[in-house]
């Protein structure tokens, strides 16, 4: 029976060593490396319309404390984020800000939309003439959370899913160019 | 004053117009035109001294609109509520009070946004919470809105 050996690319390892026997460097794919550094860094936008960004201000104050996972830096302006928590009820006379915000936001972009209002329009579904029925009308979601409001905890839960998504996308594609097929002939 | 006092000194003093009373508050019903000469007449009268509007609001009681008027007083420490039955539904109108209390200015905008009550006098009034080319007053009990999903 073959057992298929390992393959061990030959390297000669002492090329790149320094006077002191070490080597410095490491080796890894863009993807991970881009993935590793934008999972742990993700700037939220400091964007709040209502009750939810109560439980939202708690996650980032001493309690909860959510920069352990890298989120800290609230930016004030939409062209320093990555990422856009919707947290609290959209309006009709809101929409079109949240909108121009989402534009504004710099590729790699992701949206988490925080509670039932910016899910479903949740209490304000039935009856109201006011209130947007969800934020994946007007932009694309990553994360839904539940709840109303969601403890910080779902919300720091949220996050983290956000980051396990980004770990797994494809930082790099590089497509090859098309081949015209008229000039090959 | 105490309710009772006061429902009894209103009797007195404006003895043409109806006085009842709720569960907290005596109730004076007036007429568009006798509004503001009576409002600053409570306003300044040393017995009542009401100068704090704190609340203002109206009610689709269909088809008339009735505008509410909650007057407190700072020195007294006693409330009462005065009510103005509008018939018109097609063109609403009443004289603002911005000129008696000058807390009326945001009530009267926001009344007008959701009711589409017209305010004569009013320094600036204009559509608060909603965008300005909204069709219709939501709070009216015969508004109609597509996006509105019933049970």
């Amino acid at each position: 029976m073959d057992v298929k050996k390992e393959y061990i690319p030959e390297f000669d390892g002492d090329l790149y060593k320094d006077e002191f026997g070490r080597t410095n460097f490491i080796v890894t794919t863009i993807d991970k490396i881009a993935n590793w550094g934008r999972s742990n860094s993700p700037w939220p936008l400091s964007f709040g319309t209502s009750c939810c960004a109560i439980e939202l201000m708690s996650t980032v104050s001493a309690k909860y404390d959510w920069s352990r996972f890298g989120f800290e830096v609230m930016r004030a302006s939409p062209r320093q984020c990555d990422v856009i928590v919707v947290a609290g009820t959209i309006t009709y006379k809101m929409a079109p800000v949240l909108k121009r915000l989402y534009d504004q936001m710099p590729d790699p972009k992701y949206v988490i939309a925080m509670g039932a209002c910016a899910v479903s329009g949740g209490p304000f579904y039935y009856n109201s003439y006011a209130v947007l029925r969800g934020v994946d009308n007007i932009i694309p979601v990553d994360v839904y959370i539940p709840g109303c409001p969601p403890r910080p905890e779902s919300l720091i839960h949220g996050m983290m899913t956000l980051q396990e998504k980004i770990r797994k996308s494809k930082a790099y594609v590089i497509q090859k160019p098309k081949k015209n097929k008229e000039e090959d002939k | 004053m105490i309710k009772e006092e006061l429902k009894q000194y209103l009797e007195q003093t404006f003895p043409s117009a109806k006085v009842d009373e709720t569960f907290d508050f005596p109730v004076l019903f007036l007429t568009k035109e006798e509004l503001i000469p009576v409002m600053k007449q409570l306003r300044d009268a040393p017995e009542t001294k009401f100068n704090f509007l704190f609340c203002e609001t109206a009610v689709d009681r269909n088809p008339e609109f009735e505008m509410v008027y909650h007057l407190t007083s700072t020195y007294y420490h006693h409330d009462m509520m005065v009510k103005v039955i509008l018939e018109d539904r097609e063109n609403p109108e009443i004289e603002s009070v911005y000129s008696v209390w000058e807390a009326a200015d945001l009530y009267e905008d926001e009344i007008y946004d959701l009711f589409g009550i017209r305010f004569t006098n009013h320094p600036n009034l204009r559509r608060i919470f909603l965008t300005d080319e909204w069709v219709g007053y939501p709070l009216r009990k015969d508004y109609q809105d597509d996006r509105i999903i019933s049970l």
